[in-house]
């Protein structure tokens, strides 16, 4: 397992150029037929159906739910999604209504979105939506003190929060549109892997610059090279900005190409969405009826 | 131009050894010279409208427009069904702003579409001649294409009131009756006719509130294109208007059986495409409206009917107080 903890000041360079061309080329693949079908049911069973807004209201979640358990009832023998993803405030209207359904309740935490807090509140935090049922927590890291070249700091932070957690899996979500290059989002993936993430994610999906694939394609690396070093298997969850059903495909082929067939799966793989599930459900419901879908005829949230 | 340069001193070395005269050698320098300097004239590519933008199509098929004469006109776009899918899914895009726009408002644009068109006649006539139109029929086809325009320019802000009413009713509710616009009008545009027959369909869509994509003509194409150009420069939003180029019988499937189209305005008559996109459109009840004989170059041929085929009534009930000795009387 980890044996040493290596010195984050000299973690890879990312040739920028080179990731920016590879992550195009996985946009030329096309998937027709059997393949593209398969492709939009897994990517639909990999999704985080989320919604993290001051608005949000018990009715908002419970129809989220709802439509975390049924899809498409017009469609049958579709898979569920992934996880539900909330404030920690939501996580218990969240798990009733969920039940026995077998999706999980991922709950943000540690001051979401900015994670401009002391460490005592994100503890407390994070231990609230705990005790209110969360599966998974998504936590944000101090991109302040990372940028102030903390590393310590961010390091210890992430490891106290994965304790606070013990079984429940913790995505780290690094808010690369802040961390500003390749270099900084490789550089914090290492960190958050070392300190104890299960899964390292993009973006919080609150400010414009969300998940691209150039920088989905750095993190893949990344948790490959961890995998390599330590044997130890990462998670990875896009959020943000991926909300038609051919980027969701375009993203299954380069997992598939960066880190096998090991990761195509919603354990180790996931989609921090809410609008991309409803694109996937006209994409196969054209599959299958042979005419191109409107919205109207599919559940808004 | 550093291989015309090569091959120019190459002959004359050429000419100087197999001894040639001094004429002939200038001759030949002048031939060289014209190469250089006569000028090809620079073709219009005729691309597609969508969304504002003009791509190629995305399939990369083109097909020769002949007039009756045979000559080669232009190499036009040949759309693909995902062609219209990126066309529905941007008119599907661009309808909330432009149905919630003012109808003052959308009456100016289509003014200034006119005054655009207006300015820009030479051209339309020039492609309509090309086309096979006589000179005279050329320009009352474009001057009558620009007064429909305005025909509904005046219109946008007036057919509400012609066609809402306000409802007896027995009892104490205040009950009327308001259009609003279908929503996605796919627009098959009459293959007779050039510009008129587009613009007669698609002036009355848009002034009531609807987007829409546009087949043009297939064998007459050439002004649909110049007129996307017209609209593009006329503070039209993006993605209000989408015209497409290509095979009917190709796309009038896709056209007709897209869940996300409101309404479909077909112009031909052949019975058995009528019968498929009336089958097609049962899939989401779309409205279907079948022009198949009318003659768009006339002064008969607009009518504000035309706006309120594409619309839809909205009744509401609103209940009221008996106010002093008012009472609803039916």
């Amino acid at each position: 397992m980890i044996t040493a903890i290596p010195d984050f000041t000299i973690t890879p360079r990312i040739d920028q150029v080179g990731v920016e061309e590879r992550a195009a080329r996985f946009t030329k693949r096309s998937l027709k037929e059997d393949t593209k079908l398969n492709g939009l049911k897994l990517a639909l069973n990999m999704i985080d159906l989320t919604t993290l807004e001051g608005k949000d209201t018990d009715g908002k979640v419970k129809q989220l739910c709802y439509k975390a358990r049924h899809l498409h009832d017009a469609y049958p023998g579709l898979p569920t999604v992934a996880a539900v993803c909330v404030y920690p405030s939501m996580v218990g209207m969240a798990k009733k209504a969920l039940g026995d359904s077998g999706i999980k309740v991922a709950s943000v935490a540690t001051a979401f979105p900015s994670g401009q807090s002391t460490r005592d509140v994100k503890i407390r935090d994070t231990k609230y939506a705990l005790a209110q049922g969360a599966d998974e927590i998504d936590m944000v890291i101090s991109r302040g003190k990372f940028h102030q070249g903390e590393y310590n700091f961010v390091f210890d932070e992430i490891a106290t929060i994965k304790e606070v957690c013990g079984d429940a899996r913790l995505k780290v979500i690094l808010e690369t549109g802040e961390l500003g290059t390749y270099d900084k989002v490789r550089k914090a993936s290492d960190i958050a892997m070392y300190a104890g993430a299960d899964f390292i994610k993009t973006s919080t999906g609150k400010i414009p610059s969300a998940a691209t694939m150039p920088v989905t394609l750095v993190m893949l690396e990344a948790i490959r090279d961890f995998y390599y070093k330590t044997g130890k298997k990462i998670a990875m969850k896009p959020a943000g900005g991926i909300s038609k059903a051919k980027l969701a495909l375009h993203y299954l082929v380069m997992l598939n190409e960066v880190l096998g067939e090991g990761w195509m799966n919603n354990e180790w793989f996931r989609f921090g969405a809410s609008s991309l599930a409803n694109d996937i459900l006209m994409q196969l419901m054209k599959q299958r009826t042979g005419v191109y879908q409107s919205g109207d005829y599919f559940a808004n949230d | 131009m550093p291989e015309f340069a090569s091959v120019g001193l190459k002959r004359t070395k050429r000419t100087k050894r197999t001894k040639r005269t001094k004429r002939t050698k200038r001759t030949k320098r002048t031939i060289i010279l014209n190469i250089m300097t006569s000028r090809l004239s620079v073709l219009k590519t005729y691309k597609i409208y969508i969304g504002g933008q003009f791509p190629r199509t995305e399939s990369g098929r083109y097909y020769t427009a002949v007039n009756a004469k045979g000559v080669h006109l232009a190499n036009m776009c040949l759309c693909s069904r995902k062609d219209v899918r990126d066309a529905i899914s941007s008119a599907r895009g661009a309808f909330g702003g432009w149905s919630s726009r003012s109808a003052f408002n959308r009456s100016q644009i289509l003014y200034r579409i006119a005054e655009m068109l207006e300015g820009r006649k030479a051209q339309f006539v020039e492609e309509l001649m090309l086309q096979g139109s006589s000179k005279s029929a050329a320009e009352q086809e474009v001057n009558l294409a620009i007064d429909r325009l305005i025909y509904y320019s005046g219109w946008c802000d007036k057919y509400q009131q012609i066609f809402s009413s306000v409802n007896p009713v027995a009892s104490s509710h205040f009950n009327f009756s308001a259009l609003e616009p279908v929503g996605v009008v796919t627009v098959v545009a009459p293959q007779s006719s050039s510009l008129i027959g587009l613009i007669s369909l698609m002036a009355p869509v848009i002034a009531g509130g609807n987007t829409c994509v546009i087949i043009a003509s297939e064998t007459k194409p050439l002004c649909s294109v110049t007129f996307a150009e017209v609209l593009n420069s006329s503070d039209l939003p993006g993605g209000v208007v989408n015209i497409l180029t290509g095979k009917v019988s190709e796309l009038l499937p896709h056209l007709s059986n897209h869940m996300d189209v409101n309404a479909i305005c077909f112009c031909e008559s052949d019975a058995q495409q009528q019968k498929m996109v009336r089958e097609n459109a049962a899939l989401n009840v779309k409205r279907v409206i079948i022009h198949d004989d009318k003659k768009w170059n006339d002064d008969k041929s607009q009518s504000p009917y035309l706006i309120s085929d594409f619309q839809e009534v909205k009744t509401t009930w609103h209940p009221i107080e008996n106010i002093g000795g008012a009472k609803a009387g039916y």
